[in-house]
């Protein structure tokens, strides 16, 4: 081998070991960071969890260290972050098939919206919450279960849509002719073929937009209130996760910052739950899909 | 002859791209006609502007009339949707439906109404024994249609355009991403079907033409350089190029 090839070959392996100790660094500080923060929320809160903090709302002198637990939180939580992911995807199916079906080849309005989108994913929660709140008030509501629930849908929209929106995108166009062929309508098409060909992309982005939902704190803060009973009706106040944390952590008590801790374990442990049963519907939908 | 399909005056440009230049073409019924050419001859094209697939493409500009049961079939009152159920396309690599093997065949039936219940049973049966595939299949019906093996999924794909009953089947290179033994396989149902429906095969190859054509077009550069009964033109062909290609200098 001529000398100079040889000193250009360990030079690409000088630079090839470099890079490759770089990712591996950035690898092991991604994990030392998660791990960090899963560590202190089950080191400080695992003991304060009970079955009287998840089966119970808040008793008196609770936030001083009484008795009672989070239920109200946590059933708060759920409604809202279901609710409103629920009434973002009965705005955001749509429009999402609209964009696959129909702006498939406009591509400048197609592209408009989704700039719009885009936009709209990154605008900060306290904004849709002040927006929520001014919408709640225009519709004569007071701080509610459906204050909260529109105003998460209006902030998962944006997730919903994109995150559905990218994944159709990755259809093959041979699919979508394969049954344009035997004659379907391009909606028939929409909902019989590409729906079912991306539908592990679309249950990850609901799963994303779910999480968003159920961990964002500034957007319900005014819409949904808070309160230690747990709601009985969409116009009732409902209390949050992500509030009960920061409302817990807020005192001077140790003990109920303790539970501060382990009403944020047990957010993540939802979201968890979550993440694993979308896996599995995704490994269950799998089999069936074109590669 | 009677003709089936008349392609008169045909010009397809994707923006200032000319791709089709006056192509004119009696394609006869009952028959595989074959139209054959090299590379970006416009063979594809000409296939796709049959089943009105040519407007799912951007930016294409179409003139002229391809007149099928004496209607002009881009006559603005015709909607494609209609003519797509009439005229069966085998594309180059088949792709089945993200579904079972069932209901791949079964999809164009549902979507049409055709059948239900134990007829829906009897009709897939029946398409799916149609295009050779029945024995291999029969225990399996209700298994990702993905699990086939390419060419068990190019006759399934045949199986699912043949369901809704079309009276034209376009194949364009269908063999194409096949191993020999399924390439062999496809071309045998298309020779036992051209009884029954009008078949119009693209390919470039001259050796699948002699094996399939009865009725032959040959293409080149965007232009229809010359058609007429395979047989005639394999033993005499009248246009130099053509010539040229059939012997395999050009192309």
């Amino acid at each position: 081998m001529n000398p100079k090839r040889g000193t250009r070959r360990r030079l690409a392996q000088f630079e090839e070991a470099f890079w490759l100790t770089l990712m591996r660094l950035a690898l092991l500080s991604v994990v030392i960071v998660l791990g960090w923060i899963l560590a202190t929320l089950l080191l400080k809160g695992l003991p304060a969890i009970n079955w009287e903090l998840i089966s119970q709302p808040p008793q008196g002198g609770y936030y001083l260290g009484g008795k009672g637990g989070i239920l109200n939180a946590l059933l708060g939580s759920i409604y809202l972050a279901g609710g409103g992911t629920l009434l973002g995807l009965i705005f955001s199916l749509p429009v999402v098939f609209y964009l696959a079906t129909y702006l498939h080849h406009r591509s400048r309005q197609a592209a408009l919206i989704r700039l719009m989108l885009d936009v709209l994913w990154g605008i900060p929660s306290i904004v849709y919450g002040v927006f929520g709140f001014l919408i709640m008030l225009s519709l004569g509501l007071r701080a509610s279960l459906l204050a909260g629930i529109i105003t998460l849908a209006l902030l998962e929209l944006p997730i919903l849509i994109r995150g559905m929106d990218e994944f159709i995108r990755t259809t093959p166009e041979e699919l979508v002719q394969s049954s344009l062929a035997v004659g379907a309508t391009p909606l028939e098409t929409t909902l019989k073929v590409v729906s079912r060909q991306t539908l592990p992309g679309l249950i990850t982005a609901v799963l994303l937009a779910f999480g968003r939902g159920i961990g964002d704190a500034a957007s319900v803060l005014f819409t949904a209130g808070y309160t230690d009973h747990i709601p009985t009706s969409l116009f009732e106040p409902a209390a949050s996760l992500p509030l009960a944390v920061f409302f817990q952590l807020g005192t001077p008590f140790p003990a109920v910052q303790q539970r501060a801790y382990a009403s944020a374990l047990v957010l993540t442990i939802i979201i968890l739950f979550i993440s694993l049963l979308g896996r599995w519907l995704v490994s269950h939908f799998n089999k069936f899909l074109l590669r | 002859m009677s003709e089936c399909i008349s392609i008169r005056n045909f010009n397809v440009a994707f923006g200032n791209t000319s791709v089709l230049k006056d192509v004119n073409l009696d394609i006869p019924c009952r028959q595989i006609t074959v139209i054959m050419g090299p590379s970006g001859c416009g063979k594809t094209t000409l296939l796709r502007s049959i089943n009105r697939f040519l407007e799912l493409s951007d930016h294409v500009r179409i003139r002229g009339e391809i007149i099928i049961d004496g209607h002009n079939i881009y006559d603005p009152a015709v909607d494609p949707i209609d003519i797509r159920s009439k005229i069966g396309l085998l594309a180059q690599r088949p792709y089945s439906l993200p579904m079972s093997i069932f209901d791949n065949v079964a999809y164009g039936l549902r979507i049409h109404g055709m059948a239900d219940g134990k007829d829906l049973h009897k009709a897939v049966r029946h398409y799916l024994e149609m295009a050779g595939l029945w024995e291999e299949v029969k225990d399996r019906l209700r298994e990702p249609a993905v699990r086939l093996s390419i060419g068990q999924q190019q006759r399934l794909c045949l199986a699912r355009g043949l369901a809704v009953e079309p009276e034209v089947i376009l194949a364009d290179e269908p063999t194409s991403a096949l191993d020999p033994i399924s390439a062999q396989n496809i071309e045998q149902r298309l020779l036992d079907l051209r009884e029954k429906y009008t078949i119009v095969v693209v390919t470039h190859t001259v050796r699948q033409a002699r094996r399939l054509a009865d009725f032959l077009a040959f293409m080149y550069l965007g232009e229809m350089v010359e058609s007429g009964e395979a047989a005639a033109i394999f033993s005499n062909p009248h246009h130099p190029l053509t010539r040229a290609y059939l012997q395999g200098a050009i192309g």
